[in-house]
């Protein structure tokens, strides 16, 4: 099509009456369980992860009993409330095979792209919440969303490649104003009319696009590489830019709260909370109104520097410095700061409970995937490094359990979840981190 | 472009009010051989990344025509405000086109410009709706956000490459100002007198009598020293309760002011930077260094008989590398040699037994008694000793920069030695660090890896290294006679090798992405 000619039907379709329709609802999306939304759209099956620092001081934290009613140890006892809804995975492991072990790297990389990483600045293949993007991402406003507790920008979990790194947002007020900020169409919003100005948009962007692919001809392949990102980048500009002119559905469960409180920089462990729980409730809202089905919510970093008011050593420094009480079977310091992130981890829980979809709740909708980097920091072990899950997956998962991986690897939940999301995968991870079986126990 | 460039290109373009208006929207970029500058080249964006681009755009493009921008920014005013106007349109696209593109459109560009700009006036029914239509397309345009150098074959050498004109002048204005062009410099690349001895010689003299350098010399200083740490540093409230958000940012402001205001200004030597007592006081800083002062950014000496003298006791050092408790000497040490000497300190090990470091012992008061155990601890002892040393010496300063006397009412022994030269105090560390060869040498692969946009090749650029760091011996270690020579050198201008285009390429120009940016989205 000539530049000329797709004016032409800019032209032709703005003078119009119509600019689009919503495509017509399928009945054979609806059903008799409720799970659809007020308007009879169905409610999306998303995917999220969730992301502590430093592991866990075994003794206290992995119960005794397997299955369901699992004992909760001192350091997560906190979880009593969420326990139906959530499942413990320990005994798994990350497998280095001939790579380093590297640092508070090592294991997490493992759980999210499936590859061990040969030293510690590399980022191998690409992180599971953006494979899963791929398949579930394309109809929302946000491919995904990412928020760190942490206040620091660097601090992620999530890329596309070494070199293109998910910038999670940091600072609350900045987070709200990208969600419902005055480029969030309210699906309940009363009126709706397309905005005539997204279609110059979309004209002008075209015009982008054919730049783009001139300039990537003229590249050498490295280059061409980063300028096909681009290209992909600004084709998904494209498909907002035609969401913008669709009247979303309205949404029972989707209801906007008001902007956030400024939470000063720093990472003591009150501070970090209370960002972990202002984001939390704007990113889960955000996904209440279908502006994303993936996201990720990281409340400390890797070497998580994470402070206790009155206690000199930070979380990652405590987890070397600070002996094992042999009475308490823990670094009492380091536990702290593990329940603290337990503490968070069921506020996370507890807020996809809160939010009602249907009959149920936004945790039948969801499954999460939470990792950590380490197994018991203090040595730098990644044997036996717990994950947890929560969430239902529309009644495809069982909650309330522990599951002991009899040292299988922990890549199998990765898997699993990407099955879940119906991604047609045989296998997923490298070596000895490869693996095609589900954790089945887990599967209603 | 980084962030930094992107808010500078675009407060010179369209002013400071709408350039700060808007977060910029870039992603933060990875260090590379102790650069933020040397990662750009590597980065790539994402689509929820370029989402952020084009809403910055959206922003940025509404207020330049909006009724408080428009007649300032656009150089006519339309036949009517609610319909097409090409003549109008094209006036103001092909001038900020230049400015934003770093080059000019080129007839063919400019008129499809103005074509969707009329367009878009017409179906809109808005003169101004249309133009900015067309702006915040501009504005993600990926020939503008990535810096592209394109390269010519060189005349002078048969066989090699150089940047054309405009590639020449782009990368002059990011590493001189941090940011794009002027149209002065345009029109020079425009005159092809960049690519004559005595035109370039004119335009870097331009270019650092302007008031725009010290934009560039902040920036590569933020960069090597590591300052986008400060986005996101904090203290421990209790153990420091003077210490607030605005403190810090305040430390890493008199840092940078006291290079610009030594560097540029007072064009010292660069190795006086770790012995000066000059600096600049500020009401937040004044109640950690203990010292009387008024409001505003004021001029200060600190007294002879005080212990601070030079980078290393000011309070962004100190408290840059320090825990958000207490100091840390291995931290200190290692950023020194890092930053200041391009050295490389290695991780620890994985499997290091930790056991020997255990806090049980609260006898041990000091830092030096507690770090006594790595020096005697092989497997510690390797890195340990070539870190821990100089960050003793800086003892005498808590973790947030405080002058302290004693530690847990320890006296505290500060003597030392750097790579075989001892020192007796932290004054001494300065001395020394001054007349370390090291020091000179650091600064100038910096400055040069940052002026070409990537990491160094020790086997390519040995020779122009050394070459480069014999003239600045011979300016006296001033730094504008560095970034003159940088600039001048046929080395700055060439396309390296390996990036030279492939030869089954027919065209004779080649376009290769160097940098992409932003840095931290702060």
């Amino acid at each position: 099509m000539s530049k000329l000619s797709r004016r032409r039907v800019l032209k032709g379709m703005l003078n119009g009456s119509a600019v689009t329709v919503a495509l017509p609802l399928l009945n054979c999306f609806l059903n008799d369980n409720g799970t659809a939304l007020a308007s009879g759209a169905p409610i999306p099956l998303r995917f999220g992860t969730w992301q502590w620092g430093l592991g866990m001081s075994e003794a206290i934290f992995v119960p005794k009993k397997t299955g369901p009613n699992f004992d909760l140890p001192a350091e997560i006892a906190s979880l009593a409330p969420v326990q139906k809804h959530i499942n413990l995975y320990t005994n798994y492991h990350v497998f280095k095979d001939a790579a380093p072990n590297l640092c508070h790297h090592t294991g997490w990389v493992i759980l999210r792209s499936g590859i061990a990483p040969l030293n510690s600045s590399n980022k191998p293949g690409e992180t599971i919440d953006v494979t899963i993007s791929r398949k579930i991402g394309n109809a929302t406003r946000f491919r995904m969303l990412s928020a760190t507790a942490t206040g620091d920008v660097r601090d992620s979990f999530s890329y596309e490649n070494g070199n293109t790194v998910t910038t999670p947002e940091w600072s609350p007020i900045r987070f709200y104003q990208k969600l419902f900020g005055p480029e969030f169409q309210d699906p309940n919003a009363a009126g709706f009319k397309p905005d005539p100005r997204v279609m110059v948009r979309k004209s002008v962007l075209s015009g982008v696009l054919e730049e783009t692919k001139a300039l990537t001809k003229s590249v050498g392949a490295e280059d061409r590489q980063k300028l096909d990102q681009y290209f992909s980048g600004l084709r998904d500009l494209e498909r907002r830019f035609d969401l913008q002119l669709q009247k979303p559905d309205p949404i029972e469960a989707c209801k906007v709260m008001g902007t956030p409180e400024d939470v000063p920089q720093g990472l003591d462990a009150d501070l970090v909370a209370k960002r972990h729980r202002l984001m939390t409730d704007m990113m889960l809202m955000a996904v209440a109104c279908d502006q994303t089905r993936v996201f990720n919510m990281f409340y400390a970093a890797a070497f998580s520097g994470t402070t206790r008011p009155g206690y000199d050593k930070p979380h990652h420094t405590a987890t070397h410095e600070e002996a094992v009480d042999e009475k308490l079977r823990c670094q009492p310091h380091v536990s702290w700061y593990t329940r603290r992130a337990m503490d968070e981890w069921a506020y996370y829980v507890q807020a996809l409970a809160k939010i009602k979809e249907g009959d149920g709740t936004m945790l039948d909708n969801v499954f999460i995937y939470a990792t950590t980097d380490q197994s018991f920091a203090k040595t730098h072990a990644i044997e036996g490094i717990p994950m947890f899950s929560a969430g239902r997956a529309q009644g495809r998962v069982k909650t309330g359990l522990h599951l002991s991986g009899g040292g299988t690897p922990g890549t199998r939940l990765g898997y699993t979840a990407m099955k879940l999301m119906g991604l047609d995968v045989a296998s997923w991870g490298d070596q000895s981190n490869n693996t095609s079986k589900e954790i089945g126990e887990i599967l209603a | 472009m980084t962030s930094k460039q992107y808010t500078l290109t675009i407060s010179h373009i369209f002013g400071a009010d709408i350039a700060e208006s808007v977060n910029a929207p870039l992603p933060p970029l990875p260090r590379v051989d102790g650069l933020l500058a040397a990662g750009a080249a590597s980065i790539g964006l994402n689509s929820d990344q370029l989402l952020e681009v084009q809403q910055a755009a959206t922003r940025i493009a509404a207020e330049v025509v909006d009724e408080e921008h428009r007649d300032f920014l656009i150089p006519c005013k339309p036949a009517s405000a609610e319909a097409a106007d090409a003549a109008c349109a094209r006036a103001f696209l092909e001038q900020i086109g230049r400015l934003w593109y770093r080059r000019p459109l080129g007839e063919a560009k400019l008129a499809e410009l103005v074509d969707t700009a009329g367009s878009a006036a017409d179906q809109l029914k808005d003169f101004y709706a249309g133009l900015s239509s067309v702006l915040e397309g501009m504005l993600i345009s990926p020939e503008a956000l990535y810096i592209v150098d394109v390269a010519e074959p060189d005349p002078q050498t048969p066989g090699e490459y150089r940047l054309d004109a405009y590639s020449l002048a782009s990368r002059l204005s990011f590493f001189l100002w941090n940011a794009g062009p002027d149209e002065e410099l345009l029109q020079a690349a425009e005159r092809g007198e960049l690519h004559t001895r005595k035109g370039l010689e004119r335009s870097v003299e331009r270019m650092l009598a302007s008031a725009r350098v010290e934009d560039g010399v902040r920036a590569f200083f933020d960069d090597m020293l590591g300052f986008n740490k400060f986005d996101s540093l904090a203290k421990d409230p209790l153990a420091y309760p003077a210490v607030t958000g605005a403190t810090l940012a305040d430390a890493r402001e008199q840092t940078l002011r006291t290079i610009v205001d030594h560097l540029l200004n007072k064009q010292g030597d660069y190795r006086d930077l770790f012995t000066t007592r000059d600096t600049f006081m500020s009401m937040n800083l004044a109640v950690i260094y203990g010292v009387p002062t008024v409001n505003g950014w004021v001029p200060y000496e600190f007294p002879e008989d005080s212990p601070r003298a030079g980078l290393l006791t000011q309070v962004s050092f100190l408290a840059e590398h320090a825990h958000p408790v207490r100091s840390s000497p291995t931290l200190r040490g290692k950023a020194l040699r890092e930053l200041f000497l391009c050295q490389k300190v290695p991780p620890p090990p994985p499997n290091v037994d930790f056991s020997l470091l255990e806090d049980a012992d609260a006898s041990l008061r000091t830092a030096r008694e507690r770090l006594k155990v790595h020096a005697s601890n092989p497997s510690c002892a390797g890195c340990h000793l070539i870190t821990d040393p100089m960050g003793l010496a800086l003892e005498h300063f808590d973790g947030a920069g405080h002058y302290r006397e004693t530690e847990r009412g320890a006296p505290l022994d500060t003597s030392g030695n750097l790579d075989g030269t001892a020192f007796e105090d932290v004054k001494g560390l300065g001395r020394v660090l001054h007349d370390h060869p090291g020091l000179p040498t650091c600064l100038v692969n910096r400055v040069y890896s940052y002026g070409i946009g990537g990491p160094l090749s020790m086997g390519q650029d040995r020779e122009i290294l050394a070459y480069f760091h014999e003239l600045f011996e011979d300016a006296d270690y001033k730094l504008p006679a560095l970034l003159r020579d940088v600039a001048l050198s046929r080395a700055f201008s060439q396309v390296r090798a390996g990036a030279a285009p492939a030869p089954a390429q027919p065209a004779t120009t080649t376009v290769q992405v160097r940098g992409e940016t932003p840095a931290d989205a702060r």
